[in-house]
């Protein structure tokens, strides 16, 4: 009996190709994992059981025909609610699209379809991606692996969870401000944000338009590649993709590491990697824009959520109130009745900060220090290839501990300048904390554009470590 | 900046079409300041002359030919999805 466990997709493709096991039998494997592990980890909404395995079928024909098949072809993934997949239920974890049947699918879900990769699973989120723990979700939360009370953070935490638990090979995130990096840190996966608008954002249910990315979580820098080569690339039917023209690095690389005063730190410090040197290492002071950046995001994000939530009126898709006598109480009360508590916060909360007369103290201001935190950050890239930083100060918290939100928006104080500068990050595992065991996370940031850059400085920081091999083991 | 009360939350949730109901509105007051007085930090950056950043693409007016392209979507499916819908119209509440 061969091994099918923590598969990487190269490892499972040769296993596809030399007949050690069909796509069938991979499926089924990890249909199985979800309804052995999902009671207790809880990431999975919605399985597509059916489906799954007649695309797994399809494939295994294609093998015994003889034919050539790609590298994704026939390798099981899960993907965020926030992803369209025609004919799925997809719920961005909200009660107010409890039955929203996706009528089309986003771009990243068609490309994987179209390289043979089967969606097996939709997995669960902070509910319209607003949250750092996935305890937002309006359904339930997620556990993380590694320790079932604690959260696997968000709020792609359902993604991160279930890769984590080897639900799935691979799975689809998104992130605004660390909801990739953020959960894959806690989980001890690897997550990657590429650079703004170099993955289309065609079907996916939109958060903050100038900050959501899309990216994979899996288990390598390797198998995040293999899956970025087949999301990313210019989208004619998202306007704001773009088309990078993406450079492998050259040969020596000079990164700089920003102390935040956990065992990252001194893990770096006694670290020999080829072809990068860790030039310099400061306080992350010293970098001058993580609290700006935690600021200016909470201003800016509520504002574009509130706009682009506008679309959940009960009036063509999702819920919509019984209790209404008029059209704009038919608004009122069906967003009343059906956004959870976070997302009406931030509703309300960019309201305010777009409201006439304080615009200008808010919104406007809060542009110009994006202004100043990207300039920053190139700055410092311009120096250096990347930038080197933790994911997170701390490992995953336990569930119920930040109930207070601004607490909460605090464990993204590394990962949201990134969204605001629009530079790619990748967040690997890093070593683990002393007193919990639990996995650290590490970030490379490179310049837009420069997301095959990190992608090859994230492998050879793999090659020459072994932390991204490590498990949570599951308590059953 | 100055504190925020209950009528200000009460304007708000009205510009925001989202109905808050009585019991809550204490605390979300509540929540609501904690989150402005950590926000109002950027009162301190001092942005005097530097343009606002809305997107970081640079990308500016994306046209494309001027052809019909038939949608990868039929009406009728997301008509479908329409809480309510009458002679292939969406159909709402009376408006006043």
């Amino acid at each position: 009996m061969v091994d099918l466990n923590y598969l990487s997709i190269d490892a499972a493709h040769d296993m596809l190709v030399s007949g050690k096991v069909t796509a069938e039998d991979l499926v089924k494997f990890h249909l199985d994992k979800i309804k052995k592990l999902n009671p207790k980890v809880r990431s999975v909404i919605t399985i597509d059981e059916k489906s799954a395995i007649d695309k797994a079928k399809a494939v295994d024909t294609k093998i015994s025909e003889g034919k050539q098949i790609g590298l994704l072809e026939g390798i099981p993934y899960t993907a965020k609610e926030m992803f369209m997949a025609k004919g799925t239920k997809t719920t961005a974890a909200s009660k107010i699209l409890e039955d929203f049947i996706a009528p089309y699918s986003a771009t990243a879900i068609r490309k994987l379809d179209e390289a043979g990769a089967i969606l097996i699973a939709k997995v669960n989120q902070d509910e319209f991606a607003h949250g750092g723990s996935t305890e937002n979700s309006a359904y339930h939360p997620t556990h993380n692996p590694w320790d079932l009370d604690r959260v696997p953070g968000g709020s792609s935490g359902g993604s991160a969870a279930a890769v984590a638990a080897d639900m799935g090979i691979f799975s689809l995130g998104t992130d605004t401000g660390g909801s990739i990096r953020q959960p894959a840190a806690f989980c001890g996966v690897t997550g990657f944000k590429p650079s703004y608008g170099a993955v289309s954002r065609y079907g996916v249910i939109s958060m903050a338009s100038s900050f959501d990315c899309i990216g994979p979580i899996s288990r390598s820098a390797k198998d995040t590649e293999i899956v970025f080569d087949a999301i990313s690339g210019l989208d004619p039917r998202d306007s704001t993709s773009v088309d990078y023209k993406l450079d492998k690095p050259k040969e020596q690389l000079k990164a700089i590491y920003y102390e935040v005063g956990n065992e990252v730190d001194s893990l770096i410090n006694n670290q020999n990697f080829n072809h990068l040197e860790v030039a310099s290492t400061k306080p992350i002071k010293e970098l001058g824009v993580t609290e700006e950046s935690l600021a200016a995001y909470y201003i800016l994000v509520p504002s574009e959520i509130s706009s682009n939530l506008e679309r959940y009126d009960g009036v063509r898709y999702g819920a919509r109130t019984q209790n209404s006598s008029n059209l704009n109480e038919t608004y009122t009360k069906t967003r009343g009745e059906f956004f959870g508590p976070e997302v009406k916060r931030r509703n309300l909360l960019g309201a305010y900060t777009l409201s006439a007369g304080y615009y200008d103290a808010y919104y406007k201001k809060a542009m110009q220090l994006r202004t100043m935190i990207k300039n920053r950050v190139n700055e410092v890239l311009d120096e250096y290839d990347v930038i080197l930083v933790p994911t997170t100060i701390e490992p995953a918290f336990k569930i119920g501990s930040k109930a207070d939100p601004v607490e909460m928006y605090k464990t993204d104080v590394l990962t949201v300048f990134a969204n605001l500068a629009g530079v790619p990050s990748i967040s690997i595992p890093f070593g683990f904390d002393e007193s919990s065991g639990l996995p650290l996370g590490l970030q490379i940031i490179g310049k837009q554009g420069d997301d095959k850059k990190i992608l090859e400085i994230a492998k050879t920081i793999q090659d020459a470590t072994d932390y991204h091999k490590k498990v949570g083991e599951i308590k059953l | 900046m100055s504190k925020i009360s209950i009528s200000d939350i009460e304007k708000v949730a009205n510009l925001a079409r989202i109905e808050i109901s009585q019991d809550r509105l204490d605390s979300i007051c509540l929540e609501f300041n904690s989150i402005l007085e950590f926000v109002d930090t950027i009162e301190n950056a001092d942005t005097g002359g530097i343009i606002p950043t809305s997107q970081v693409t640079g990308i500016n007016g994306v046209s494309r030919e001027d052809k019909v392209t038939k949608s990868q979507v039929a009406p009728e499916d997301l008509l479908a999805l329409a809480p309510e819908t009458q002679d292939g119209y969406v159909k709402v509440r009376k408006v006043l």
